[in-house]
């Protein structure tokens, strides 16, 4: 009966996260906005040699995502700020960890379209060609954003209790993300160019593994971060 | 008030909270009993607000035990939260959802069956015309009305209300009366921090003072609460515009 009412709590927190930023819309349209610039200006920064800009687009869309990504994560606690609303939050009964399972869920659809917007715009901005091992390269994206929701939305609760929290977020996230960056863009890189040194395997068994410790890890410690 | 065979309903032993260098509360005791309805005063920055947080689990004592009907607000703060009814200073909404999400959401998050009285609920505090209208669009009253709406869902035994009347008109003070009377009515305790008595006339057993994080005073209130029949309902009269 209690797993139950967690289940529909976790459900509750994602239907709630994703209905009020379908509304705003200005969440999405900015954090968008943002990776895509990011991206053009990557390819202005690189120039107009098309094997520099493929050599370079796996880094290109991690590191835009990520920066996007960071603008996404700080919203989703911002919401709950606003007007007092993580007070009541936590005044419902229930394990903490159910209030981080919802928000990564809602985190992960937000995250996973931007990516998709991200991965078709550098595609065409870094004349990236297709791989025969898309599906594979499909599964690196997922395993990636994986972890970058899993850090980001475990570290933007720990930053929402500080004033600073827009600086402090990169601060805390980006050293933490080192790792998932570097076996997700090294996938990434490996599988656009045919992985020909078979190497791709390697890393994403290495960037399924960091997932799955980042996650068991957040999941235990939430309860820590986001009491007082 | 509270007797000795009683389970205490809200308790504290020498509760203590620091934020930094600065003691907010130096060493708090009360006591409060089933049923029993009391105001909590004092001047800005007496430590008011920072003890109702301790007893809704929110801040953890710097030193002191605080309990709610016997359960450590600290260690048991599921058993506490259940028990809980807890209206902040501020109304804690989501603006991009309407009216009846957000009580909704608070249902779901409360494990409450599906469509549990949410409109009638909302009916009762005066927001019927506006169920399917977004928070964003509401006047801090109807905020306010709302808060209740979403506090008359949970049937806690304990009522922790922080400034309850900012924001309300005489009908929403009305209503937020019949809320804590109707509590009380039931068995439940309440504590309402207050900074004026005179919208909480007739609603209280007794005040307790704080100053400078310490009781200064604990006496019966001025005008004497009057007690409804358990399971009496006050007529309620709530007509909110924005």
């Amino acid at each position: 009966m209690a797993f139950r009412d967690d289940v529909r709590r976790i459900r509750a927190i994602a239907w709630k996260d994703l209905t009020t930023e379908r509304r705003s819309k200005a969440g999405f349209n900015s954090v968008a906005a943002l990776a895509i610039t990011i991206l053009v200006l990557f390819g202005f920064a690189l120039g107009p040699d098309a094997q520099a800009l493929r050599d370079a687009a796996a880094g290109a869309l991690w590191l835009s995502a990520l920066f996007a990504g960071v603008l996404a994560f700080n919203r989703s606690y911002q919401v709950e700020l606003d007007g007092g609303a993580l007070d009541q939050l936590l005044q419902y009964p229930g394990p903490r960890w159910v209030i981080y399972v919802g928000k990564l869920i809602a985190n992960s659809l937000f995250v996973g379209l931007m990516l998709v917007i991200v991965v078709a715009v550098g595609i065409a901005l870094f004349q990236v060609r297709i791989p025969k091992a898309w599906p594979s390269l499909i599964g690196v994206f997922a395993l990636g954003a994986v972890g970058l929701v899993v850090l980001g939305t475990f570290y933007a609760a720990m930053a929402s209790r500080s004033r600073a929290r827009e600086v402090l977020l990169p601060l805390l996230l980006f050293p933490m993300l080192v790792p998932v960056l570097l076996a997700a863009i090294s996938a990434t890189k490996a599988l656009l160019v045919g992985d020909i040194m078979h190497e791709s395997g390697a890393w994403i068994k290495l960037l399924g593994a960091y997932d799955l410790i980042f996650l068991v890890a957040t999941l235990w410690a939430f309860e820590y971060v986001i009491e007082v | 008030m509270v007797t000795a065979q009683s389970e205490l309903a809200i308790e504290a032993q020498g509760v203590a909270r620091r934020f930094g260098a600065r003691w907010v509360l130096r060493g708090v005791s009360i006591e409060l009993g089933p049923g029993e309805i009391v105001g909590l005063l004092g001047a800005n920055g007496s430590g008011k607000t920072t003890l109702l947080r301790i007893f809704g689990t929110l801040l953890k004592p710097t030193a002191g035990t605080a309990r709610i009907y016997g359960h450590d607000v600290a260690r048991e703060t599921d058993a506490v939260r259940s028990e809980l009814g807890f209206l902040a200073h501020t109304p804690g909404l989501y603006d991009d959802l309407t009216a009846r999400e957000n009580l909704r959401f608070g249902a779901m998050m409360l494990g409450l069956p599906a469509g549990n009285n949410l409109d009638a609920a909302l009916e009762r505090v005066g927001l019927g015309h506006v169920i399917n209208e977004r928070v964003r669009g509401f006047s801090a009253g109807m905020q306010r009305r709302l808060a209740m709406a979403r506090l008359l869902l949970r049937h806690a035994r304990v009522l922790l209300l922080d400034e309850p009347y900012s924001n309300l008109d005489t009908a929403g003070i009305k209503l937020m009366n019949e809320i804590i009377a109707e509590a009380g009515a039931a068995g439940g305790a309440a504590l309402v921090v207050l900074h004026e008595l005179a919208p909480a006339a007739g609603v209280l057993d007794r005040t307790i003072t704080i100053v400078n994080g310490r009781v200064a005073e604990s006496k019966p209130a001025p005008i004497p609460r009057v007690r409804l029949v358990p399971g009496e309902r006050a007529a309620a009269t709530a007509g909110a515009t924005r």
